[in-house]
């Protein structure tokens, strides 16, 4: 197994193989994006049914999710297997510091107002809620605001 | 019940959520991705107007893939929606909480967002002003503060065993548990 994945060289990173990336990424939005909406996760009455402990449903979801991604992180590493790009897989890691806590707080408390994270919000913008675009533009603010005192800031 | 039929009604959550799951490994083999959407608001901003803030100045075009995957995201809502959804059809919440909204005026037979909250002419009101514009903004800020947000912590993060994620996905319920439950209810009483 060793062997084999030693003498295997990354695959040339080609212009067509970056144009057949791109249409993935696309079409991996496009897959998300109906389940999100499908699966009732985008959608503000299941968020607060949520955080209210009114329904299994989100816990459900959420719980699930994050098994099928274990495995699917764990078969990858254990056949080391290389990205459409020639890269030996491996999921990012994110800096730990004190932003986990102050910052999902904040996170926590607009997730229950808007009932939607980033990636449902563009799920529902493209459902047809218009409205939902002064809550993505807010999110951009926001972003930059961060951005304007990231320095200041307890990390 | 035909295929249709099933594609149409809404999926349980055993569907949902390894359907939601399988993006993790697919992101990792099509570019070696990691799941994630929060960075997007830096991305865009990172490409069109910088600012001059140091947070804002890199290489984003290397992190392109994840405006594909957005644009992909609000495509899929319009397909859900428009080919998979029947007309008519409403969210089943808990008996519970459809009492109170049908209490506090808000019909609870709607689907994704109280039209009583989410209306552009709603804007000038403080319920709706709060669940979109300052929403909005804590969810921008927090989850570019905390490193990332129920995507990238919540199901990529802990899948991979990292600390870092379990601690910003308690911090994301604790907040989502006080907002839900102390603020909420306060602006469900001032609609309309």
């Amino acid at each position: 197994m060793n062997a084999v994945a030693q003498t295997l060289q990354p695959a040339p990173v080609t212009r067509s193989g970056e144009a057949v990336r791109v249409v993935a990424y696309l079409l991996a939005g496009l897959y998300f994006g109906i389940v999100l909406i499908k699966g009732e996760v985008a959608d503000w009455f299941r968020i607060q049914e949520m955080f209210r402990l009114q329904a299994f449903h989100m816990y459900g979801v959420i719980g699930s999710a994050i098994a099928v991604a274990m495995i699917g992180i764990w078969l990858l590493r254990r056949f080391e297997a290389r990205a459409g790009n020639g890269q030996r897989v491996a999921v990012k890691l994110r800096p730990a510091d004190k932003g986990q806590l102050y910052g999902g707080l904040l996170f926590g408390f607009g997730w229950a107002l808007t009932g939607a994270c980033p990636g449902p919000l563009f799920a529902e913008v493209g459902a047809g809620y218009s409205i939902v675009v002064v809550a993505i533009a807010a999110c951009f603010a926001g972003t930059w605001l961060y951005a304007k005192l990231q320095g200041r800031l307890p990390h | 019940m035909n295929i249709i039929d099933l594609l149409q009604s809404p999926w349980p959550w055993w569907v949902t959520g390894p359907l939601i799951g399988m993006v993790v490994p697919v992101l990792l083999l099509i570019g070696n991705r990691t799941f994630g959407i929060s960075s997007t608001f830096r991305h865009v901003w990172a490409a069109t107007a910088p600012c001059g803030l140091a947070y804002f100045t890199y290489d984003w075009r290397a992190e392109s893939w994840n405006l594909v995957f957005v644009a992909g995201i609000a495509l899929g809502g319009y397909v859900a929606m428009a080919w998979l959804t029947p007309a008519g059809a409403v969210t089943h919440m808990s008996g519970a909480f459809a009492g109170e909204l049908a209490r506090a005026g808000i019909d609870p037979h709607q689907k994704i967002l109280p039209r009583e909250l989410f209306s552009w002419h709603g804007l000038a009101t403080l319920p709706t002003l709060a669940v979109t514009v300052l929403g909005g903004l804590l969810v921008g800020f927090g989850a570019r503060y905390a490193g990332g947000c129920t995507g990238g912590h919540s199901i990529a993060g802990i899948a991979s065993f990292q600390r870092a994620s379990l601690v910003a996905t308690l911090a994301f319920m604790a907040g989502g548990f006080i907002v839900a439950n102390a603020l909420v209810p306060l602006l469900l009483e001032h609609v309309r």
